[in-house]
């Protein structure tokens, strides 16, 4: 890169520059590691007339810019552009204010998840979506990816639970998307712009909305022989009329994992079922146990309610450590983060056993049984000629089988630099082509993470149509702004 | 023209492309045909017809809203989801559904409820409103404060756009961040960047058990303490509601569904909090007391306003000293997260724009809106229903240039002049 434009740069961020190899290796990859780049340079500002500094520099210049969090993304989301710099949000991470009459709260981007439900939870409130990663990982992060977590299925995923945002468009203004009250009259852009990866701009202030903390909550851990049980157990609870805060399942592999990294007590069983209720007291207990009768039925040898906070922490420990206890019994592994109908999950769960012993591989299942999310840990050893390709290929063929079923090829973990080749597979030619109407709406020259989400990009014309003036403008009643 | 209305005609056959009838006409624009395609392939096609020719197009499901938003620019061809009513599939054990645009809500409540569950979303006049209609509009009612609103419920979207192409986003399972949500982008857009053509939802279950109560409150600070009081504990209501009017003093109902136990405890819980309320007779059919604010007195305005929760009591307030001067009767029906519709009465239209300038401009100030539905066509003439759309306004231009770019689809009823 220029010096002339490095200089330019270090004018706004000061010490926030970073162009020394050595240290820029630190960027070079996500939480996805097969996948590096080198940017030119990574710049970390503080404020948001830093970062409006920055993009208006590479707008000028044509440089490609891609914004990063905690980099603890399993899409490679926030993989670097090699011609282009990198723009760390993490000094912009305070909590700049708390309402609770409204329950709102306003943070900047690089504000770690957890920090936010620890700010608030003495008065009883918590912020929902909870990722594994959730005391690394930052907001802005979370929203890029429009990030989940177990607990989404009663409560929604981050575009839930952001209401406001601060945008830098990549042509350098400053826009302000959605409002603090709901139902904003007009596109619903916060709507459009969370989950959008990156690829529409830089967050740089958001409007969250905090909940209150249930009542009660009650975890019951249930022992089946197989996931095909515990899959019916999951069958008969939403069967029911119930909507458990969480249903996650966990097969033989799994366990043996988490087992081994954080000694959660699980039992040694082929299919593990954690199921979560929250509520009113009276109404939690009677629930509970009608889960625990359906689990009965369905063969479930061994059931623990954890009641005391501790010791539901305990049990979810072992779940939210499961990607990376994996690493205890395998060198390395492959995540994946596919979902199907959950009424396909048993379906898809032979198959991806049939495909497991053919291709030699093993196959660990960790999932959100409740809304069909699978994470299949595919096991390999990179030492071995061969057989990285060949977990590459197992995994890509599980989420093919996602897409047979009628499902997706990510939940909660994004396409970015992984997936975009699967898109295809999953939607037509003009649905990729309208979606990227969107982004050349807000950003017409693919300056804000290039390359990601989409496998081809669409070239953006120009088509501002003829701006008919409204009735009102031409009475000179009303004005625009 | 002409080439356009035969191409049409041939398209989807003589029976379903006629002439307008008057009680069509939105505002003062009266389309000159109406055309009623079979299937959202149809509903493309005359699409691409009818922008290739230059001509404007109004969406219309089950006409119940037809007076939202500016008056159109032009129209000359309706195109109506009368015909696209499928419930296209039920998958009850997955917990979604797929329905065709111009399914009103009500049918496919009924199906839903044959499985035990439902849409848990209550809009204006599901016996009619569609799910198109639904969805363009951006609808909900009380169960929000538990379900959410659609944009929390809808998980997949057919577009039709402007140059004939049908896409679809989002799918059929619940969790899904594959590609932009365009459902959402589509939500609320008043048919300005595609019509709909088919969605599909989450669902929930239909609830084992309803309760309802309902308090009286000295006035409106009372009242906004207790909605506030309410919500800042951990209960689980579905329904959180303030009832106000220039006759009554306010009123608050709450709805709890669940378990019987659950139910119960909550309400024991609620008469504690609410013990410096009067507990009243809840009112038959009070969660529909929002459609009530459509009859009464003429000429009336009803708008939409959203504001912070505890902004309420306040814009309570400054309601009754700007209308009592004035004379104008009020009733107003309000959700505890900040969403509500207000209804005013007067003859004397500057009182009602003067009135309604300064409510919308004490709630832009807050971060809320205020939303004009129902109005004399003289008061549109005056004033911008959508008010403010901020910075963001010329984002939501090249979004609706890159869509339609041709201004094709209801053209100035949307924000801004889109």
């Amino acid at each position: 890169m220029e010096a002339r434009i490095l200089g330019e740069f270090r004018a706004i961020v000061g010490k926030g520059l970073i162009t020394e190899a050595s240290e820029l290796h630190t960027y070079e990859c996500d939480g996805l590691t097969n996948l590096r780049v080198l940017p030119q340079a990574v710049l970390l500002p503080t404020s948001t007339r830093e970062v409006q500094a920055i993009v208006r520099i590479c707008q000028r210049e044509k440089i490609p810019f891609v914004a990063r969090g905690s980099g603890t993304g399993l899409s490679g989301g926030a993989l670097p552009v090699e011609t282009g710099v990198l723009i760390s949000l993490a000094r912009m991470n305070h909590i700049l204010e708390v309402d609770l009459p409204n329950a709102r709260v306003v943070v900047e981007p690089g504000v770690v998840n957890s920090d936010v439900t620890q700010r608030v939870a003495s008065h009883g409130y918590f912020f929902a979506p909870d990722p594994s990663s959730q005391s690394v990982c930052t907001i802005g992060g979370n929203l890029a990816e429009n990030s989940g977590g177990a607990h989404c299925l009663k409560y929604g995923f981050t575009t839930t639970h952001v209401l406001a945002l601060e945008v830098v468009l990549p042509d350098a203004s400053i826009v302000h998307l959605g409002s603090r009250a709901l139902d904003r009259p007009g596109y619903d852009l916060p709507g459009i712009f969370v989950g959008s990866e990156g690829t529409l701009g830089i967050a740089t202030k958001v409007v969250l909305r905090v909940m209150k903390k249930p009542a009660v909550i009650q975890t019951l851990l249930a022992a089946f022989n197989t996931t095909t049980e515990a899959g019916a157990a999951v069958s008969g609870i939403i069967g029911a009329g119930m909507l458990p805060a969480a249903i996650e399942m966990m097969d033989n592999l799994a366990i043996q994992a988490a087992e081994a990294a954080v000694h959660a007590g699980y039992p040694n069983c082929g299919g593990l079922l954690l199921v979560e209720l929250d509520g009113p007291a009276a109404e939690v207990e009677h629930l509970m146990d009608q889960v625990g009768e359906i689990c009965t039925q369905c063969g479930a040898w061994e059931i623990r309610v954890a009641q005391s906070d501790a010791e539901r922490a305990l049990v979810w420990k072992g779940r939210k450590a499961a990607f990376a206890a994996v690493g205890r019994i395998s060198p390395n592994y492959i995540v994946q983060d596919g979902v199907v109908p959950r009424t396909a999950l048993p379906k898809i769960l032979s198959e991806i056993e049939r495909m497991s012993a053919a291709d030699g591989l093993r196959v660990a299942n960790v999932f959100h049984a409740g809304d069909g999310n699978l994470h299949p840990l595919v096991l390999y050893d990179r030492r071995i000629p061969g057989q990285e390709e060949r977990a590459t290929e197992l995994s890509i063929n599980i989420l093919r089988l996602c897409v047979k079923f009628g499902g997706s090829i990510t939940g909660e973990h994004g396409v970015g630099a992984e997936k975009k080749m699967m898109m295809g597979e999953m939607f037509a030619e003009p649905d990729l082509e309208t979606m990227q109407l969107v982004r050349c709406a807000f950003d017409p020259e693919h300056l804000s993470n290039p390359g990601k989400v989409f496998p081809r990009t669409r070239m953006c014309a120009e088509r501002t149509g003829p701006y008919q003036p409204h009735p009102l403008e031409v009475a000179g009643v009303a004005q625009f702004f | 023209m002409e080439t356009a209305w035969s191409d049409l005609r041939a398209l989807v056959g003589a029976e379903h492309f006629r002439t307008s009838k008057l009680e069509e006409a939105v505002d003062d624009v009266l389309p000159h045909m109406v055309i009623e395609p079979a299937n959202p392939e149809e509903v493309a096609g005359a699409l691409k017809i009818v922008t290739g020719a230059g001509l404007q197009v109004i969406p219309r499901g089950g006409a119940t809203k037809m007076d939202w938003g500016n008056p159109p620019r032009s129209g000359e061809l309706m195109v109506s989801t009368r015909r696209l009513n499928r419930v296209v599939e039920h998958a009850w054990g997955d917990m979604t559904a797929t329905v065709e645009a111009g399914c009103t809500l009500q049918q496919l409540q009924q199906t839903l409820a044959e499985h035990g569950q439902r849409l848990a979303l209550d809009p204006l006049w599901p016996d009619q409103a569609t799910i198109g209609g639904i969805l363009a509009t951006n609808d909900s009612g009380p169960l929000r404060i538990r379900f959410g609103s659609l944009r929390d419920l809808v998980i997949g979207i057919t577009l039709a756009l402007p140059d004939g192409t049908l896409a679809k986003s989002g799918g059929k399972v619940v969790k899904n961040v594959a590609g932009y949500d365009l459902p959402k982008l589509a939500t609320g857009s008043l048919g300005t960047l595609g019509i709909i053509t088919q969605a599909i939802f989450r669902l929930h279950p239909v609830p084992r058990e309803i309760r309802t109560l309902s308090f009286s409150n000295a006035d409106s600070q009372t009242m906004n303490a207790l909605v506030l009081a309410i919500q800042d504990c951990n209960m689980v209501p579905t329904g959180v509601q303030v009832r106000a009017g220039n006759s009554s003093t306010p009123e608050v109902d709450l709805r709890f569904e669940g378990t019987t136990a659950g139910c119960e405890a909550q309400i024991e819980q609620t008469l504690r909090i609410a013990s410096g309320a009067r507990r009243i007779e809840s009112p038959a059919d009070i969660w529909n007391a929002r459609s009530t604010l459509w009859s009464g007195a003429e000429p009336s305005v009803v708008c939409k306003f959203s504001l912070l929760p505890a902004d309420l009591g306040n814009f309570l307030n400054l309601i009754r000293k700007a209308s009592e001067p004035q004379h104008l009767p009020w009733r107003l029906v309000a959700q505890a997260v900040g969403v509500g519709y207000l209804r005013l009465e007067g003859n004397d239209t500057g009182a009602l724009l003067n009135a309604l300038q300064d409510f919308r401009k004490n709630l832009e100030t807050r971060g809320g809106s205020l939303v004009i539905l129902r109005c004399p066509l003289e008061i549109k003439s005056k004033m911008d229903v959508w008010g403010s759309a901020g910075d963001a306004l010329p984002l939501m231009r090249s979004i609706k240039a890159q869509f339609d770019p041709t201004a094709a689809l209801n053209p100035g009823r949307f924000i801004g002049g889109i």
